[in-house]
C-alpha cells in the first residue's frame, strides 16, 4: 500500500472525474445565480460544470444540481484510517475469552447520555435481537449488559458503572446538534477520570453516525465506533481490550 | 375524512369485524379506569403550579425560577405537617390573599419566598371564603382560555382554513426564537399548515417552565409563555397574508405538563403533542406523575380547543415496526380512551402511528398499508398524525427520498389529518432549506398525483392487507387482556404492573421510580382546586 495509486472520480468511463452536487445560494433564481453557481462549482474543481437544475427555494434563494468533472487525483495510499487492531470473535470465542481471563462475566454498562433521546444506536449494539444480523451484546452468555436508556445524564452513568463495576462502558450518541455528541462526549470522559483512578477505570467505548474515528484521544475515550458498526465488532474489541488488561 | 363503505354493517375499507372493535375498546375501558380514579386521587406540582398560573401568576425571581415554583414550594414547606400539597395550593394561598398578606399573587410569591408569610389550612367560614376567592380568581384564567378558542374559530373564518387534509406539518428548531420565527413564517409560505417548535432537549426533565423570550436552547428552543405569545402573534400575520390559518404547535409533555398545557391555551396554541405514556417510557418519569399531570393537561386542552397528537411512534423507534405493530394499535385505543374521559372529542384526537418498517423486508409497503389502514378504520373520526420513516433512514438521501414518497402515499391512501413531512437528511444534518423544499415538493407530487386514489382503492377481502391488519387487531386485543391480567405485589392497577414489567418499549418503569414521584401528593378529603373544579364541570 506504500505504492501511490492514484483514482479519479467515475461517472461512466475509467478516469472521467465526474461528480454531482447539490447546494442552495442565497440569490433569487436568475442568469445570475446561474453563473454564480457555475463559478462556485469551477472554484470547486468541476470544470466544465453543468448546472442542470436550478429551482428557486421562496423569493431570495436557488437550488442547483450541478454534473461535472472535476480535476482532483486522489491518492488512495495517503488515506488515513483507523485499522481494527483487534481480532474479531465469534460470540462463543468471545465468551470462551472471557471465561479464560476473568473468570467472572465482564459487566458493560451503556446508554445515551445528555439528552438524546434516540437509543437506535445502543440497542442495536446491546439488546439481544442485534443489528446486520448479529446478535447484541445481551446474547454473550459471559457479558452482563446493563441498559440504561436514553437520556442517563453524566453523574447517573458514573454512579452505575461503579456500583456496576463496569468493565466497559458504552455510549451511543445520535442528535449531533452544536455538536452535542462531542462535548457530551468530552464531558462523560472528563467525568469518568475524575471518578476513577488512573488506569482503574472501566474502558471507554462512544458510537454515533456523525462521529470520526480518528478522535478517541482527543475525546478522551479508548474508542469511536462510526457509522455501520455491528455489535460483534464492538463485544470483540472490548473483550480483546480487557482480556489484555488483566492479563498485563 | 373517510368514506364508511365497506361491507354492510361493517366499518372502513378492511371490513374487519365491528364486535372486535368494540372488543378492543371495551378492554382500554377496562385497563384505563383504574389509572383514572389513581390519577383522581392525586396531585402533583404541576397540577397546582398550572393552577396558579392560570390564576395569573408570572414571572420569575433573580435565579429564573419562576414564581409558581416559589409558591407552591413554601405552601408546601408550610403545610407539610397536613401532608404538604394534600390540600391543594388554593385554599392556603388565598386564605393568606384575604387575610392581607399580599394585595395580589405576584406579591404574595415574592413575600412567601422571603420567608415572611406563613401559609395556613384555613378551615370553615375562612376556607369556604378562599374557596369562593380562589375560584373567582382562576376562573378567569378559564375565561381567558375560552375566549382564545373563540379568538382562533373567528381568525379562522377571516382568513380561511388549510384547504385540504392532510395538514402538511413541518418543524423549526433552531434554539432561538428570532430565528425560529422567521424560519417558521417561510416553511408556512412553503407550504406548512401546521409549525411544530422543537423544545430544547432536556426541557421535559426540568421541573418548572423557563420565562421570557428565550435564544440559548439545545436543539430546539424553550417552551415558554413568552415565546408562545411571539410564535402566535408572527405566525397569525402570515395567516393573514396567505389567506389560511397556520396552526402552532408545542409540546405539553414532561415534569411541566399541565402547565405547559395552561400557557397553550392561554396563548392560543393549536395542537400540543401529548401522550398519555411516553413520558414515563421513554423520559423515565414517574408513572403516576405522568397519570395525573396527563389527566389535567387534556382537560386544559379539551377546554381551550387544541388538538393532541400522541407518540405511537416512539414505539416503534425502539422496536421493531412488524412485531411492535399491535403495541401501537393497543397505545393508540389507550390515549383515545384518556383522552374521552379527560372531555375531549374525536376531532381533537391526533393518534400517532409511522411509517417505520425495515424496507429491506419482504411486502414492507403492505404491512405499513395494512397498519395505517388499520388505525383509520379503527379511529374513523380522529385525525390521524402519520409520521416519517427515521429508523431506516440512511446517509443515502436518494434512498430516503424514495422512501418519504412511499410514506406519503400511504397518507395519501389512508386519508390522514396531519402529515408529517419527512426530511431525505433525516439521518444526516437539521434540515437545510432544500431539504425542506425537495421534501414538501415530493408531499405535493403525490397528493397531486394520488391524492384521491382512496376512492378507486380497495383492498382484496382476505388478501395480505386484511388479513395483517386483522392480525395487528387480534395481537392487540391479545396484548389487552395480558394488561387487563397483570399484577404485581402491591397490588396496582393492571396498567401499572404492566408498565412496571416492561410491556411497552421494552422499558421497566415500576410505579415507585422515575422523576418527579416527590412531586405527587394523594389528595387529603378537603383537597380544593378551582381548576379541576370549573374543567369537570364541562
Amino acid at each position: 500500500m506504500t505504492d501511490s495509486q492514484i483514482v479519479r472520480p467515475y461517472g461512466d468511463t475509467t478516469g472521467d472525474g465526474m461528480v454531482q452536487v447539490s447546494f442552495t445560494l442565497p440569490l433569487p433564481h436568475d442568469k445570475v445565480a446561474e453563473g454564480a453557481a457555475a463559478q462556485l462549482a469551477n472554484k470547486m474543481g468541476i470544470d466544465p460544470a453543468l448546472v442542470v437544475h436550478a429551482k428557486p427555494i421562496g423569493a431570495g434563494y436557488t437550488f442547483f444540481v450541478v454534473y461535472g468533472r472535476v480535476n482532483h487525483l486522489v491518492d488512495v495510499s495517503q488515506v488515513e484510517i483507523v485499522e481494527r487492531d483487534y481480532p474479531l470473535l465469534t460470540p462463543k470465542e468471545a465468551n470462551a475469552a472471557v471465561k479464560r481471563s476473568l473468570r467472572r462475566r465482564l459487566v458493560v454498562v451503556g446508554g445515551c447520555i445528555g439528552t438524546d433521546a434516540h437509543t437506535v444506536g445502543i440497542d442495536a449494539i446491546l439488546n439481544i435481537k442485534g443489528f446486520a444480523g448479529e446478535k447484541g451484546l445481551e446474547y454473550y452468555r459471559e457479558l452482563k449488559v446493563v441498559n440504561l436508556g436514553a437520556q442517563v445524564s453524566v453523574p447517573q452513568l458514573v454512579q452505575r458503572a461503579r456500583e456496576e463495576k463496569a468493565d466497559a462502558v458504552l455510549v451511543s450518541q445520535v442528535v449531533t446538534q452544536r455538536d452535542a455528541h462531542l462535548l457530551n462526549t468530552r464531558e462523560m470522559s472528563a467525568a469518568f477520570r475524575e471518578s476513577y483512578p488512573a488506569g482503574k477505570r472501566p474502558l471507554l467505548v462512544v458510537g454515533g453516525p456523525r462521529f470520526d474515528e480518528t478522535m478517541a484521544a482527543e475525546l478522551g475515550v479508548d474508542r469511536v465506533f462510526t457509522r455501520g458498526t455491528t455489535p460483534g465488532e464492538v463485544a470483540s474489541f472490548i473483550v480483546h481490550r480487557i482480556t489484555q488488561r488483566k492479563a498485563s | 375524512m373517510t368514506g364508511t363503505t365497506g361491507k354492510p354493517g361493517k366499518p372502513g375499507k378492511l371490513g374487519l369485524d365491528p364486535a372486535e372493535f368494540k372488543r378492543a375498546r371495551a378492554l382500554a375501558r377496562t385497563v384505563g379506569r383504574p389509572i383514572v380514579s389513581l390519577a383522581k386521587k392525586h396531585t402533583t406540582v404541576s397540577v397546582e403550579r398550572a393552577t396558579l398560573r392560570l390564576a395569573g401568576l408570572q414571572g420569575a425571581d433573580a435565579d429564573g425560577i419562576p414564581w409558581v415554583n416559589r409558591l407552591t414550594d413554601v405552601v408546601r414547606a408550610d403545610l407539610h405537617e397536613q401532608g404538604g400539597l394534600a390540600h391543594g395550593v388554593a385554599l392556603p394561598v388565598w386564605d393568606a390573599l384575604r387575610r392581607g398578606e399580599a394585595d395580589d399573587l405576584a406579591t404574595l410569591a415574592q413575600k412567601a419566598s422571603a420567608g415572611s408569610i406563613r401559609f395556613r389550612l384555613p378551615e370553615g367560614r375562612e376556607a369556604k371564603a378562599a374557596t369562593t376567592a380562589a375560584r373567582v380568581a382562576v376562573g378567569k384564567g378559564i375565561k381567558r382560555i375560552d375566549a382564545r378558542r373563540v379568538e382562533r374559530e373567528r381568525v379562522i373564518k377571516k382568513v380561511g382554513d388549510a384547504p385540504r387534509t392532510p395538514w402538511i406539518y413541518l418543524i423549526v428548531a433552531t434554539g432561538d426564537i428570532y430565528e425560529d420565527i422567521p424560519q417558521a413564517q417561510a416553511a408556512a409560505r412553503e407550504g406548512a399548515d401546521v409549525i411544530a417548535v422543537i423544545r430544547s432537549t432536556g426541557q421535559s426533565l426540568l421541573d418548572y417552565v423557563p420565562e421570557g423570550a428565550t435564544r440559548e436552547g439545545f436543539a430546539g428552543t424553550y417552551a415558554t409563555q413568552e415565546n408562545f405569545r411571539l410564535m402566535r402573534a408572527a405566525l397569525d400575520e402570515t395567516s393573514r397574508e396567505l389567506g389560511r390559518y397556520i396552526r402552532l404547535t408545542n409540546y405539553a409533555s414532561g415534569l411541566c405538563m399541565p402547565e405547559i398545557a395552561a400557557l397553550a391555551g392561554l396563548e392560543r396554541l393549536d395542537m400540543m403533542l401529548n401522550d398519555s405514556m411516553y413520558g414515563i417510557l421513554f423520559r423515565d418519569i414517574n408513572p403516576i406523575r405522568t397519570f395525573v399531570d396527563q389527566r389535567f393537561s387534556r382537560q386544559i386542552h379539551a377546554r381551550a380547543g387544541i388538538i393532541i397528537n400522541t407518540g405511537e411512534d416512539n414505539y416503534l423507534t425502539t422496536a421493531d415496526a412488524v412485531e411492535a405493530a399491535h403495541t401501537v394499535t393497543t397505545s393508540q385505543l389507550l390515549n383515545e380512551y384518556f383522552a374521552k374521559e379527560a372531555g375531549l372529542a374525536d376531532w381533537q384526537l391526533g393518534l400517532g402511528h409511522a411509517f417505520e418498517i425495515d424496507p429491506e423486508v419482504p411486502d414492507s409497503f403492505r404491512m405499513e398499508l395494512a397498519h395505517a389502514m388499520l388505525a383509520r378504520d379503527l379511529f374513523p373520526k380522529a385525525p390521524l398524525k402519520w409520521m416519517p420513516p427515521t429508523r431506516h433512514m440512511t446517509g443515502d438521501v436518494f434512498k430516503g427520498y424514495l422512501l418519504d414518497g412511499f410514506f406519503n402515499l400511504v397518507g395519501a391512501l389512508t386519508g390522514q389529518g396531519i402529515l408529517l413531512v419527512g426530511m431525505m437528511t433525516e439521518a444526516v444534518v437539521t434540515p437545510w432549506i432544500s431539504d425542506r423544499d425537495l421534501a414538501l415538493q415530493n408531499v405535493r407530487y403525490v397528493m397531486n398525483a394520488a391524492g384521491n386514489l382512496h376512492e378507486d382503492f380497495r383492498p382484496a377481502p382476505g388478501g395480505f392487507i386484511v388479513n395483517r391488519a386483522q392480525e395487528v387487531l387480534g395481537e392487540t386485543i391479545g396484548l389487552l387482556e395480558e394488561i387487563a391480567h397483570d399484577t404485581d405485589d402491591h397490588g396496582d392497577p393492571p396498567l401499572l404492573a404492566a408498565i412496571a414489567d416492561g410491556t411497552f418499549g421494552l422499558m421497566k418503569r415500576p410505579p415507585d421510580q422515575g422523576r418527579g414521584l416527590d412531586g405527587v401528593a394523594r389528595k387529603a378529603r378537603d383537597y380544593y382546586n378551582p381548576a379541576s373544579e370549573l374543567l369537570e364541570a364541562k
